[in-house]
């Protein structure tokens, strides 16, 4: 057994990059996120790494662009209007193909918003906030440890697909303190990056980093491998986690903190004689489609609840094909729907029959 | 029989796609050179921008990352910083450099990041088909100053050496023309100079080029020199403005 500490999201998050081998990290002030950047800023000049406040977003994210196209494993991290500063770059990260890690620990909107926590940001990260057609892998953590575990893993996906991974989670995961318990020895994939810029040392043809192809032919073509790679990810990395589905009268889908809050109302619930099952995303892209169409019979409906005016939901109902109706119960401006709240909605939606 | 001419090793065997009289041919030889000269092409790796020089990564032989526009200083700094031990280039235009991109530019500078900056001033936009640039001179017609730049409408040219040479971390600035050999020859020396800066971990250094676009200066290739050498050696005086004495 490894190391147990108690500690704030933020801070889980900025040891998991260092344990998982990330030696450079460029970004920005910006509330609920800043741990990041002091952890970051304490610990990169004891292992050699680097640590640069940048002049912007945009600055940080291109800085990834640099380091990540060099070789190295990088991380930036935001909240969501430094998030949509970065979408320039997470386009040409995207099609340049280099592995890299950004952290969006979303905040309301939109605009300057306010700096609670929010899950407005879903459609920006699964459907492409920046221009042209990529994907990036959006992991949702509901937990320190879950953001401990998956910000590792996030650098081995991104390495393992020459891809951009988010950490996305909100203003409550940030900073809640819980315990976390490391592994003595992380698991991280060491891939070929024979097509970084490292140097030629005039023993090879020049690398080249880009992400324009003025022949239409080249960038359609290039496109498709994309595409390729997109369609191999949604078949091996959907990630996600099911309980009290088989026997439920209705499953609720929920994801990073909401889906704390449904799993105290899957208890209270059950006391009354319903049977609550939850469907949490932990891949918010991949979607996992199949894992509703499984279920998609077995309740009388199902509920979505986010941090949103209802933006997975539209996934959710995309994956059911309308074989039972989804609703739809969220909470805007820093608000959190309250456990009670929640379940006088499942109740309301039951009595429909 | 002695070789007194041949193409830079740094340079590759490739037309250029630039139009006739276009004198980023000239810089890009002269980069390619120095790089010959200091005997580091298998450690240098240079930063394309985004205009009429975008796939320069395709004429030098050294690693090469394209940049989104104005962004290559943090790129570049984001490469150096990974191997500190590289020499580190970037190639930008007024545009790139002095408009979208000035606040890449200044605190890459402002931080010494240890990364030359190539700095291509031709006083318009090329790859657009010519509007006006940070760099464009007073009165000069443009396709979005037609009636010339106007001080009241359109405010002053950017002067970009002055400006950086105000940064403590930007070691080495210097302004050289391409309009004939002798300049030619300066500005060679300052680039090596500026590569050799860096590689001596003392900071940023940037040269900045003053050179032609005579496609849309509607001006003949010996025009434009001419008129390069008229009009905007007296508003962008050339010279060291730091660094001159910098050991290296």
């Amino acid at each position: 057994m490894g190391e147990r500490l108690l500690m704030k999201g933020n801070e889980a998050i900025a040891e998991a990059a260092l344990r998982a081998g990330c030696r450079h990290y460029f970004g920005y002030p910006i509330t609920p996120q800043t741990e990041i950047a002091h952890y970051m800023a304490k610990k990169m000049p004891l292992v050699g790494g680097t640590f640069i406040q940048a002049e912007s977003e945009v600055a940080a994210i291109n800085m990834v662009y640099g380091a990540a196209g060099a070789g190295a494993r990088v991380m930036t991290s935001s909240s969501s209007p430094g998030i949509s500063l970065k979408q320039e770059g997470i386009s040409y990260i995207s099609g340049a193909e280099l592995p890299a890690v950004i952290v969006n620990i979303i905040r309301c909107g939109p605009g300057l918003g306010g700096i609670l926590p929010a899950q407005g940001d879903y459609f920006q990260a699964v459907k492409g906030g920046g221009h042209g057609d990529y994907k990036m892998v959006v992991l949702a953590p509901c937990s320190v440890q879950e953001l401990y575990e998956l910000t590792v893993e996030a650098f081995n996906i991104a390495d393992k697909y020459r891809i951009l991974v988010m950490i996305m989670g909100d203003g409550v995961l940030g900073q809640m303190m819980e315990a976390v318990e490391f592994k003595d020895k992380e698991e991280i994939i060491h891939v070929d990056k024979s097509w970084a810029t490292t140097g030629t040392g005039m023993k090879r043809e020049h690398n080249v980093i880009t992400s324009i192809y003025i022949n239409p032919e080249v960038l359609e073509k290039h496109n498709q491998k994309l595409q390729a790679k997109y369609r191999t990810i949604e078949e091996k990395e959907v990630r996600v986690e099911t309980y009290n589905c088989e026997k439920a009268d209705i499953i609720v889908s929920a994801f990073g903190t909401v889906a704390r809050i449904v799993k105290n109302v899957i208890k209270m619930a059950e006391k009354e004689g319903i049977k609550v099952g939850l469907i949490r995303p932990i891949t918010l892209w991949p979607f996992p489609t199949e894992t509703f169409r499984k279920y998609a019979e077995v309740p009388k409906a199902f509920l979505d609840v986010e941090l949103n005016a209802g933006q997975m939901v539209e996934d959710v109902r995309l994956a059911l094909e309308g074989k039972r109706p989804v609703y739809f119960h969220g909470r805007m401006g820093g608000m959190l729907p309250t456990q009670q709240e929640i379940l006088d909605k499942i109740k309301e939606i039951l009595k429909k029959g | 029989m002695a070789t007194v001419f041949k193409r830079p090793h740094a340079l590759k065997d490739v037309s250029l796609h630039y139009c006739p009289g276009c004198t980023h041919g000239i810089v890009h030889r002269l980069i390619a050179e120095v790089i010959d000269e200091l005997d580091i092409e298998g450690k240098t790796i240079g930063v394309s921008p985004v205009g009429c020089a975008y796939n320069n990564y395709e004429y030098f032989n050294c690693d090469m990352q394209q940049a989104a526009h104005g962004r290559a200083p943090a790129v570049a700094t984001g490469i150096k910083r990974v191997h500190p031990d590289k020499v580190v280039f970037t190639y930008q235009g007024d545009g790139d450099l002095a408009a979208i991109g000035t606040a890449e530019i200044v605190h890459a500078a402002t931080r010494g990041e240890k990364i030359t900056t190539v700095f291509i001033n031709n006083a318009i936009y090329g790859m657009t088909s010519g509007q006006m640039a940070p760099t464009t001179l007073i009165n000069q017609v443009t396709t979005t100053s037609p009636y010339g730049r106007k001080p009241e409408l359109h405010g002053f040219p950017i002067k970009v050496c002055e400006l950086l040479s105000t940064l403590e971390g930007a070691v080495y600035v210097e302004r050289v023309s391409v309009h004939d050999i002798k300049n030619i020859m300066n500005a060679k020396k300052a680039i090596k100079k500026a590569f050799q800066v860096q590689m001596a971990n003392k900071g940023f250094s940037i040269v900045e080029v003053l050179s032609t676009c005579p496609t849309n200066w509607g001006l003949s290739p010996v025009e434009a020199l001419k008129w390069l050498q008229d009009n905007m050696v007296s508003f962008y005086p050339l010279g060291n403005f730091r660094g001159r004495d910098l050991e290296v």
